[in-house]
């Protein structure tokens, strides 16, 4: 590809991302919800199993974890649905960019609106959980490493997914088993930081997974779109 | 029954290079209607007559485990359900892949044609497992690192059904299941090793593995021939099915006009 051309995807992208911030930042809703989702399925953990501190400590990050998964999977619609229904997608896979850098400017969004929320409060949720503090600090790095493979992925099921009128269900039993590595991973970190092992294998294979997912997802999620486009 | 020629369009394509006509030939539904009907009351004997065998040899000629008594013989059937649960996951996403990148509509058939098989396969291999666990392990559930993937894989097949379907026009339904095939396919070794990972870090090896002893020649021959049991039962089956779907799906060609009214 040319300068000229390459500078162009670049600044498309950027556009892209400027675009979903906006409009998600205009619509509050839309980066609040998933965040008090996020506050309240945690805080109900407690109260249904047991507020004793040493089992909150042992069942909080994956806790944590879970409900992460869970207020991605209810933002997760917004990637493309919105665009799916007043035509924009259509257009984007017209453009002659490659429609693969274009949802991956769409994931990167979906993640500042969605997932870098989720890993402001989480230090939060940790104190809430009675995780000690160095805890804390890697549920923040592994939420940080972990979450742009859940945008990425999810991306996929909802390229797949956007033509279809009632997705909902459909999307978390499609998506929800491929977010499997993440959360053994993700988990694991807290854990073992929590008993005292070495905690840097658990977030470098956290970290391997994403950046995979970043190679693979975008290709995969355009391919999608253009068989829900057409 | 008449063979049905194939299609004019699949002629032309097929006689452009002889060296690649036998491969062509797959892509026509109606000579794979043929083709299936003439192969899979074969692979059905073939398949009784092993399982026969392999039953017989399994339950009755077999002598019991010195540890396990009477009950290892559930593995007749649970390892080679295992097995075609992943082989046909497997063969699953291949035939998506084939039909989603040379839009071959036989292929998207067969794929979708596997689809249940398989995951009637997986709840099989579950179930002889929970089973075989109870006596053995004292549970009917462990979260072993093999249990969980097995689990894990009956989702991907209920979730690659469900999409398939929900779709009103088939081609899309079967282009987008496929591309979750793929997905599906990449993802599988990546979750098998994060949950044996998981697994051996939380809990170590609290369960006794069947693979410690070397397997004796008189159990060890019986499961060879239940596996390939299987397998033709699985060929059969699917060929089966695949006939079936692709009277439905070409409903109103001429070719099964001429197979239904004679």
């Amino acid at each position: 590809m040319t300068e000229r051309g390459s500078r162009g995807l670049s600044s498309a992208m950027i556009a892209i991302v400027r675009r979903d911030l906006l409009i998600s930042l205009r619509t509050r809703g839309d980066i609040l919800l998933p965040v008090l989702f996020f506050i309240v399925v945690v805080s109900l953990f407690p109260m249904s199993v047991t507020p004793v501190p040493e089992l909150l400590q042992e069942t909080g990050p994956g806790i944590i974890w879970v409900a992460a998964l869970l207020a991605t999977l209810l933002a997760l619609d917004g990637i493309f649905r919105p665009d799916y229904d007043d035509g924009a997608l259509e257009q984007l896979s017209l453009t002659p960019h490659p429609l693969s850098m274009m949802v991956l400017a769409k994931a990167i969004a979906h993640w500042l609106t969605t997932g870098l929320p989720l890993l402001l409060v989480s230090p939060l949720l940790g104190v809430l959980m009675q995780l000690p503090y160095s805890a804390i600090q890697i549920l923040f790095w592994s939420l940080l490493l972990g979450t742009p493979a859940l945008s990425l992925i999810g991306s996929v099921g909802v390229g797949l997914t956007v033509g279809i009128r009632k997705s909902g269900t459909l999307l978390s039993l499609l998506i929800l088993p491929l977010y499997v590595p993440v959360l053994i991973f993700g988990t694991g970190a807290v854990h073992a930081s929590i008993i005292g092992l070495p905690v840097t294998p658990h977030l470098m294979l956290l970290g391997a997974f994403s950046v995979f997912s970043l190679a693979v997802c975008p290709l995969a999620s355009a391919i999608a779109i253009k068989i829900s486009v057409s | 029954m008449n063979h049905p020629s194939h299609s004019e369009s699949s002629d032309r394509s097929a006689s452009r290079g002889s060296k690649w006509r036998w491969l062509h030939r797959f892509g026509s539904p109606a000579w794979m209607y043929g083709f299936s009907g003439r192969w899979a009351p074969r692979f059905a004997v073939v398949s009784a007559i092993l399982f026969v065998i392999g039953l017989y040899q399994g339950l009755v000629i077999a002598p019991p485990d010195y540890q396990m008594g009477d009950s290892y013989r559930i593995i007749f059937i649970h390892v080679p359900s295992a097995w075609l649960s992943m082989f046909s996951y497997f063969v699953m996403a291949v035939a998506a892949a084939v039909g989603l990148v040379w839009r071959m509509k036989v292929a998207d058939i067969t794929a979708r044609s596997i689809a249940p098989l398989g995951a009637i396969f997986t709840f099989c291999a579950l179930v002889t497992g929970s089973l075989w666990g109870k006596p053995t392990w004292g549970t009917y559930w462990v979260w072993d690192a093999r249990l969980t993937s097995e689990l894990i894989l009956l989702f991907l097949f209920i979730g690659y059904i469900a999409l398939h379907d929900s779709f009103e026009d088939r081609r899309t339904g079967a282009r987008a299941s496929a591309v979750l095939a793929i997905v599906g396919v990449i993802n599988l070794p990546i979750i098998h090793f994060s949950v044996e990972w998981w697994n051996t870090l939380h809990q170590g090896s609290t369960v006794t593995r069947l693979d410690g002893p070397t397997m004796d020649t008189s159990m060890l021959i019986p499961l060879l021939v239940m596996f390939v049991a299987f397998n033709f039962y699985f060929a059969s089956v699917v060929l089966n099915r695949l006939r079936s779907r692709l009277l439905e799906h070409e409903r109103k060609t001429n070719w099964v006009r001429e197979v239904v009214h004679g």
